[in-house]
Parts: C-alpha cells; structure tokens; sequence
C-alpha cells in the first residue's frame, strides 16, 4: 500500500483556556480520495483542517502531508508549504476584493515566484476552465457568490496543489450555486484532485466526498466510505 | 416616559480610561509628541524672557543710558552738549562728564605677558544721575582726587576697596564698588582727575535716554539727531544699550532662534499626529461607538470622551516636557545668572504655565475635528459598516502596479497608499516633517562646524610658534620670563626650506572712543594675506593705515566698511581706514586687525607674539615641528600643531540639536507606527488571506516595508527642500541674535550628495516606524486573522 497522502497521527490540541478541540485523533488520507469532515460546532473541524493547512500547530502528535512533518515546519517554511502542497477555499471565498479576478488567481504563483507567462497561461487555463474566463478583468464584488468562489477555485489549484482543502464551500452560496461548486469539486476529484472537506452539509457531502468522517468532542465517531458517489 | 438613559459621568470615565488603557501605542505617541512640543517652546520662550529679564529689570532701574556718546574735547563745548537735551527725541540726559580711556599698571604677581586692557575712566561727582543712575555696591563714591570708584564687571577678581591702582602714571585708591548695567564707563573718579590721568586733554561723555529706543534703527535716529546739533566731528564714539545687553546674552540669545525652529517643528507635529492618532482611533472604533450610541451615550459624551482620551496622555506628557525644558534651560541660564551677577536665574512659572495651557488647548483643539466626526456618526450605520468601500480606492494603481517586475509582496505594499489616501497624505506630513527636522539639523551641525573653523581668524596655518612657550603641565614648571626675539624667531622659520610663508600676529587692547573698556588689536607682520580670516564684505587690508573688523565691532561703534575708526593708547592716537568686514566669532566680535605698521604711533604694549606658519604640500609635519623646535629651543619659543578651536556653547548647541532632533525623529517613526498599525489592523483579513495562499513572514515584512517607503522618499523629497529653507533662514537670525554675519559659505553646507543621502531620511523614518507592525503582522496567525471579518 502506498504512504497516504494525509497521515495524522494521535493529535490533541488544546487551547489556551485549556478546551480541547482534538483529543487524540488519527487519520490518513490516500492521494485521489475525497474527504468529508462533519460535525457539530466545536467539534474540531476547522482546528483539524488549520492543523494539515498548516495554521496551526498540534499540542501532541504529528501531522504529515504529502511526506512533509507539518508540525515542525517554521514560519516560513509553512509559507511554502502551503503555496506548494495545497490549496484553499474558504467559505466567504477570502478574495481580495481590490484586485480583479486574474489578480486574484495569480497571486500564489507570484509569491512562488513562477515566470509570469506561465503564471499568466496557467490562471487563463484555469479560468477557462472553470467557465469564468469573461470575468477576468472585473473584481470580485462584482460576481455572484457561486462565480466568487470558482475564482477562489481557480486561485487555489493556481499552483497545482496534491490536495485542495475546502472549508464550507457552500456555505455562504444559494443552493443553485452550492449544486455548481459541488460539482465542480467532484469534477477535480474525478481528475484525480485529493480533496478534504469541511461542511455541516450532509447533502454535499455524500455528493462530493468518497469518504465522510463526522467528528464529536474532538476524535472520530463515524468514519464511511462511499461505495458509489 | 420616552427617551433613552443617558449613561452617568461614571460609565464615560470608565470609557475613557479603557480607550487610553486599551490604545497603548496612541497614548504613547500622543505623551511623547506632547512631551516634545512643550519642551522646545518652554526652553524657547523661557530662554527668551529669563535671559533678556535681568537685564531689562536692571536697566530700568538704573535709568540706563539708551545712548552713550564720547565727544571730542576739542571740536565741541560742555554749553554745546548741554544744549544737546533738547535734540527732537531725547528723553534725558545726564552729562557732560569728562572721560578719558587710561592703561592700568601691570599688578605685581601677574604672570609674564600679561598686561591689563585700558579702563574708560568718567569723572562723576556722584554716582546718582537722571540717566544711568550707578548703583554703588561696596565702599563709597570718590569724593578727592586719588580715589577710584571700580565697575563690578571691571575689577581684577583679587581687587578690594581700599587696594591701590595705577591708572597711567597715577596711584589712585579703590574707594567703592559700582555697577552700570548700561556700562557707560569702568571706573569714575572726580572730574578734576580725569584730565590728569591719559597725559592729554580728556574728551566728554554724555548719556542719553530716547523716547523710543526699541530698536537699534530708533538709536540710530537719536544718534542721526545728535550729530547735526554738534560741529561736524565732533562725535568721536558711540555705544547703544542694544549693543551692551546682546554681548551680555550671546550666548543663550544664539540658542533661541533654533530651539524656536524646533519648537514650532513641535508643536505643528503636535497638532498633526495628535489628529492622526485621534482620527485613527474614530476610524478603528466606529463599531465601538455605534455600540456606545445604541446603549444611550449622547454625540456630546461620545466627543468629549475621545478629547479626554487624547488629553490624558497629552497632560502627561506636557507636564513631562515643561520639567524637560527647565531642565535643559538651567546650564543656559546659569551664564546669564552670572553674566548680571544675580541668583540663580529660573524659567518663570507664568511661562510653564502658558506654554502647558496653550499645548493642552492645542491638543484639544487637534483632537476636536476627530472627536466631532465620532460624535456625528450615525448609529446604525457604523455598526454595519465594513471595508468594503475602503478597498475600492486606488484598484486602478494596484492592478498597474501588479504589472510591474517586482515580487508580488512589494507591489501590493507600493500600492497600499492608494487605498487610503488620507492616511497616507498625513502619514507622509509626519515623515515630512521628520527629514525636515534631519535636514535642519545636520545644517545646523554642519555650519557650526565651519562657523567653529572660520570664525577663528587667530587659528591659521599648520603650525603656530609662540614666542612665549606656555608652561608645561608638569607642576613646577613655569614660563620663561620673557619673550623671545621675534626677528631671531623669524630667521629660523624662514631657514626651513619646507616654511611656505608665515606671519606674525601679536595682541593688545586699545581704546575707541565711546567704547567702554579695551578692543582687541591684532597687529600682523608679514604675509597676513594668507590669514584664514573669512571675509563678510570688502577685502582684507594691504596697505598701511587700513584695517578689517569683525562684524560687531562695526555695529558698535557705527562704523561701516570704507569709513575711518580712531584707536586710542594712553592720549596716543592712529586712524584706520575699514576696508574689510571679517566673520570673528573670538574676542566677543570686537576685534579690529592691521599692519603692525599702521599701529606703530600708538605704541601699544602687545602681548608675545605669536607665529602662523603654512607649510609646502607634502611636509612632514611631524618631522617638520622637531627640526623647528630644535632650532628654536635656544631662542625660548616653541613650535605645535595648530589646535583646533574649542567652544562649550557650540557644544552645548551641538547635544541639544542632537536631542531636539532625535525626539522629533522619534515622534514622527510614532506617527508612522501608528498609521502603519492602524493600516494592519484594517488589513488583518487580506493578511491572512495573503499567509494563507503562502506568503512567507519576510514577504509580509517586505509588503509592509513598502507600503510605507515609496510614502517616505516623497516625503522626504518635500521635506528635505523645507529643512534647507528653514536653515537659511534661522542661522542668519542666529548671527544677527549674537550679533555677526554669518559667511554665506559657512550658510551653504547643502552639497549635493548630502542632499541625496538626507532625501533618503524619509525613507528611513517611514521603515524605522513601520518595522515593529511589520514584525505583528509577520507574526499574526493566519487562521485568527481570517476570522476577523
């Protein structure tokens, strides 16, 4: 069996207030799987995504992704490690609203310091691919929220990251287009894109993920495969 | 009943004090800003009063003379002078007094060389008088011939009443002591002595008081007035009180001008970062004061509470800056206290008080504008309001400048000015006025370098030989008691084949009608033309019977370049002809220089000489002064390096600049911290958006960095011009305080290198001020910071 690309071993993380948000969870993630993490509020999930993104440090245990001991990287080389290994989506799409739609797309090449031309062919690429090419020069607010977060699509595959995390998609979306980005993410993991995915959505989450973890007080209560999506 | 509670001066208190606790860096920019401004203007404004009021108080009380006037014996009757009381514009008179400028004796005990100035002698019977009403401090007032009456200025520091004294070839006895605050003579006898005392027919003083005497164009009048109501040459010398009082305060009158400077710089900087600090924190609470409005607090409490938040650190700091500035004032002041002879001189409290009261409602008044903007801000609409209208300025920019080949982390920062063009034009002020006050005062340092240098005629050529070795340090070891042959000392000079010319200077103090006291003389032998003697106007002399003066010598006596001055030695008189005005900061500016030729007839006795010597390119100095010396040893005179000058009030100058400078600087890397922190804060999201998609701590720091230092070259493009223009104008006002003309060279120390190297003042203020909310916003965590929405 080949390394996971995901390998979290027997993390706890534990606040300043001295509140729990993981307790000694375990998990691996193989390359190409789509994963749905669920669960109530508090129950860890943003700490456990902060946690492989690279956000966050573990108070025990180890995060490993994509061969990369995650917590014992420095500052600068988490930096890194998250222009090169993954990609982001937010829930409120995190865009930076002052600069156009391309801008936004470009910005983790240009902080890798890729050439231009080819930043520049890879975010044209991208936006045509995900059906926003038309956008390219207006700025965020101007779009709706579905063609907002395919943007935030678009700049976090901008690099072609092993895996793309996404923190309720769509939970800032109407349900037209939360139905346009939940296909869109099991179009990227049919290609072979590794997924994690944070959502309280049930719906979305047996139509995108392969596998659905549902997190309580911090460990994993459930753990399903999907047979067929 | 309607209405909402209005909360009680209880709860404001509580708001006001979390506002100050919680905006620590805003109340310490505020304090500091504050503690700055009310330190310059207390040290100005008290330096000013404290200096001028001794002198002033002691004037009036004496009734001083506005106007002392030295007439000619012989051209001019005591009818003629009497009659003078009635010239348009004369207030009072006292005189005519018979005055004579007598040599006293060398006293026993008094080391080789020395030899005591001229003493202006005036016969008075008694020491009250209309004008110049002398106060009599010890013993009594001379009442036969014989006794001498000492000004307190003039009298030897061992000399007591009942001492002896030789004034020409007469023994007088010291009977009492006196002071003229207007010195209108250094010691009086009996009139019936005068004549007896120089060996020649004495001239007449007389004192004057004018009915505007204000300003020295006033005492010009009143001397204009004068001079037509006598026969034509009749006036042989005056001396105005402006004259007196200004060399009895040079010294702290010369550090007003520029702590003023710097005072102002102060106070605008004030009232800039004060607003600053105060809109920001308006602009970073609205959520806060929507959320204070909707639990009942009026628009008025709202606005009173964010006065008294910039007042509180602004009380502190005032109070801090007044302590300051007295601090600083009491060394200054300490020169006056015994310039007047009076207790220690202090700051007045009234000028504490006015200074911290006008500070204070400078500070209200900046904090006003602010505070009303809070106060107006409608409810509902600050606590919805976000960012979003913020980030739509300067899009176009961003976008043009995300073109340009740069990293991405110093585009973003180049272009964040853009987004908040207030902040950031007050921001630029801030580091405006920064490299104005690093331009100002690396000015300020660099010409009183050159002042130091040039305003030392006596200092010239590399080596100096002193006909008269002073004693080593060595305790026993004493000087020669007599000088060396000066001709012997030449030849040996002229022998080295490495002398490139040299020339001998040597000194004494001679009488100039109407001048109290003795002028130093300087008689030059040899090639004086190489002197490094700088010149302010006309040309150095090189015929015999002309002469060069230092600029207030010329103000003094009213002699201007071209005219004639007369110097007097024990009845003996020479006329010189003025071509020259040199820049003379030595001898209190008084000095006059000339051929030795020229002097002769008055057969002065001067002190050793000494030798200026200028050396062919490329000598050994070292090599040179060892060879010299040992020719010289056998003759008694010795040969060193020529010092440099060395002056306490430059250097008392130079570490207040210094501080002045340096609290400015500080002042402005506050208000760009505090711009650069708001600015963070504001951005927290877009930071975290940024660490999220991967940019590194040093990329952040970088985007910081550069958001503020395109901001810090245009300041400093503006303020640099300003500081070079607000120096031309404060040191001719500080040469005309001390009462010289300061060589234009010595004015023009702006090369352009140097103004390269200050442009980038501003860019280092702007960095230095943003490197600490660089470092926060490096070490802001990403997930905390993307939850600040």
């Amino acid at each position: 069996m080949t390394d996971p690309l995901i390998d979290v071993r027997d993390v706890a993380k534990e606040y300043d207030e001295g509140r729990a948000a993981l307790a000694g969870l375990t998990l691996r993630v193989r390359a190409g799987e789509a994963l749905a993490v669920r669960g109530p509020s508090g129950s860890g999930k943003s700490t456990l995504l902060n946690l492989i993104a690279g956000l966050d440090r573990p108070s025990r245990g180890s995060v490993t992704v994509d061969g990369l001991r995650v917590d014992e990287l420095s500052e600068s080389a988490s930096a890194k490690y998250r222009r090169s290994r993954i990609g982001m989506v937010f829930q409120f799409f995190n865009l930076l609203d002052d600069l156009t739609v391309t801008d936004n797309v470009l910005l983790p090449a240009q902080l890798s310091g890729t050439p231009r031309a080819q930043a520049a062919a890879r975010a044209a690429e991208l936006l045509a691919s995900l059906g926003i090419d038309r956008h390219a020069g207006a700025y965020p607010g101007r779009l709706s929220g579905g063609e907002r977060q395919r943007v935030a699509v678009a700049r976090a595959l901008m690099n072609r990251p092993p895996l793309l995390i996404a923190d309720e998609p769509t939970g800032a979306l109407d349900t037209a287009s939360g139905m346009d980005v939940c296909e869109l993410l099991r179009a990227l993991n049919a290609d072979g894109q590794t997924i994690v995915l944070v959502t309280h959505d049930l719906a979305l989450a047996e139509a995108c993920a392969t596998r659905t973890i549902e997190l309580v007080d911090g460990v994993i209560a459930r753990d399903v495969t999907a047979v067929t999506r | 009943m309607s209405g909402r509670v209005v909360p009680r001066r209880g709860a404001l208190g509580r708001v006001v004090r979390a506002g100050v606790g919680r905006r620590r860096v805003q109340t310490a920019v505020i304090t500091l800003t504050t503690l700055l401004s009310v330190a310059a203007s207390v040290l100005a404004v008290g330096l000013l009063v404290a200096s001028q009021a001794p002198f002033d108080r002691a004037f009036a009380k004496q009734h001083g003379a506005h106007l002392t006037v030295q007439f000619d014996g012989s051209a001019v009757t005591a009818e003629q002078l009497a009659a003078t009381a009635h010239v348009s514009g004369v207030d009072a008179v006292a005189g005519p007094f018979a005055v004579s400028s007598v040599r006293q004796g060398t006293p026993e005990g008094a080391p080789p060389g020395f030899e005591p100035p001229p003493l202006t002698v005036a016969g008075r019977t008694a020491p009250d008088s209309p004008v110049d009403e002398v106060s009599l401090i010890e013993g009594r007032w001379a009442e036969a011939p014989g006794e001498i009456v000492l000004e307190a200025g003039a009298r030897h520091p061992d000399m007591r009443t009942g001492d002896g004294l030789v004034a020409g070839e007469t023994e007088l006895r010291v009977v009492g002591i006196a002071e003229s605050v207007g010195e209108s003579a250094e010691a009086w006898v009996v009139p019936a002595q005068v004549a007896g005392l120089a060996g020649a027919e004495s001239d007449y003083q007389m004192l004057y008081r004018f009915t505007d005497a204000a300003a020295s164009a006033d005492i010009a009048a009143g001397r204009d007035g004068l001079a037509a109501a006598v026969p034509p040459g009749a006036i042989a010398g005056t001396q105005s009180y402006l004259d007196v009082r200004q060399t009895a305060q040079e010294n702290t009158a010369a550090f007003i001008p520029f702590v003023t400077a710097f005072a102002l710089l102060g106070l605008a900087m004030s009232v800039l970062v004060i607003g600053i600090v105060v809109s920001g924190a308006v602009g970073a609470a609205r959520r806060r004061i929507g959320i204070l409005k909707s639990l009942g607090f009026t628009p008025l409490q709202i606005g009173r509470a964010y006065v008294a938040q910039a007042l509180i650190p602004a009380s502190l700091g005032a109070a801090l800056g007044a302590a300051l500035g007295n601090v600083l004032a009491v060394p200054l002041l300490a020169e006056v206290a015994e310039a007047y002879g009076t207790a220690t001189v202090l700051i007045p409290l009234w000028v504490d008080v006015t200074v911290l009261a006008g500070a204070l409602a400078v500070v209200a008044a900046a904090a006003f504008g602010p505070a009303l903007r809070a106060a107006r801000l409608r409810t509902a609409e600050v606590i919805t309001m976000d960012q979003a209208a913020v980030g739509a300025r300067g899009r176009r920019v961003r976008h043009l400048l995300g073109r340009l080949p740069l990293p991405r982390s110093v585009t973003l920062g180049l272009a964040s000015p853009f987004a908040r063009p207030g902040r950031s034009a007050t921001l630029a002020s801030a580091v405006a006025f920064g490299a104005l006050a690093v331009t100002f005062a690396v000015g300020l340092g660099s010409t009183l370098i050159a002042m130091k240098t040039d305003g030392d005629p006596d200092r010239a050529g590399e080596v100096t030989v002193r006909t008269m070795p002073r004693p080593g340090p060595v305790p026993g070891d004493t000087a020669p008691a007599k000088a060396a042959d000066p001709a012997a000392v030449a030849s040996a000079i002229e022998a080295r084949p490495e002398t490139e010319s040299s020339f001998l200077a040597a000194k004494t103090q001679v009488g100039v009608p109407g001048l109290t006291g003795g002028t130093p003389l300087v008689a030059y032998e040899g090639d004086s033309a190489g002197s490094a003697a700088t010149m302010v106007r006309g040309r150095w002399f090189d015929s015999p019977g002309e002469a060069v003066a230092a600029t207030r010598f010329l103000q003094a006596t009213g002699v201007r370049v071209g005219e004639t001055v007369t110097l007097a030695e024990q009845g003996r008189t020479v006329r010189l002809r003025i071509v020259g005005e040199i820049f003379d900061l030595g001898d209190k500016g008084m000095a006059v220089r000339t051929g030795a030729s020229s002097v002769a007839g008055l057969k002065a006795r001067f002190l050793p000489a000494e030798f200026s010597v200028e050396l062919k390119s490329g000598t050994d100095e070292a090599r040179y002064l060892g060879e010299l010396n040992a020719a010289l040893k056998p003759l008694g005179a010795e040969a060193a390096a020529t010092e440099g000058g060395k002056s306490s009030v430059v250097r008392a100058m130079q570490a207040l600049i210094a501080m002045l400078t340096l609290m400015l600087v500080a002042v402005a890397c506050l208000g760009v911290l505090n711009a650069v922190v708001l600015d963070t804060r504001d951005r927290v999201r877009d930071l975290g958006i940024l660490k999220a998609l991967g940019m590194t701590p040093r990329q952040t720091i970088a985007q910081v960095l550069t958001s503020v230092a395109g901001t810090g070259l245009a300041a400093g493009a503006i303020g640099v011009p300003l500081g070079v223009a607000l120096h031309g104008w404060v040191m001719p006002e500080m040469g005309r305080a001390v009462g010289t003309t300061i060589p234009s060279a010595d004015i023009d120390v702006y090369d352009v290198p140097l103004l390269a190297l200050l442009a980038l003042a501003g860019v280092a203020i702007a960095v230095i001020g943003a490197l600490l909310p660089a470092g926060w916003a490096a070490r802001t965590h990403t997930a905390r910071a993307l939850r600040a929405e």
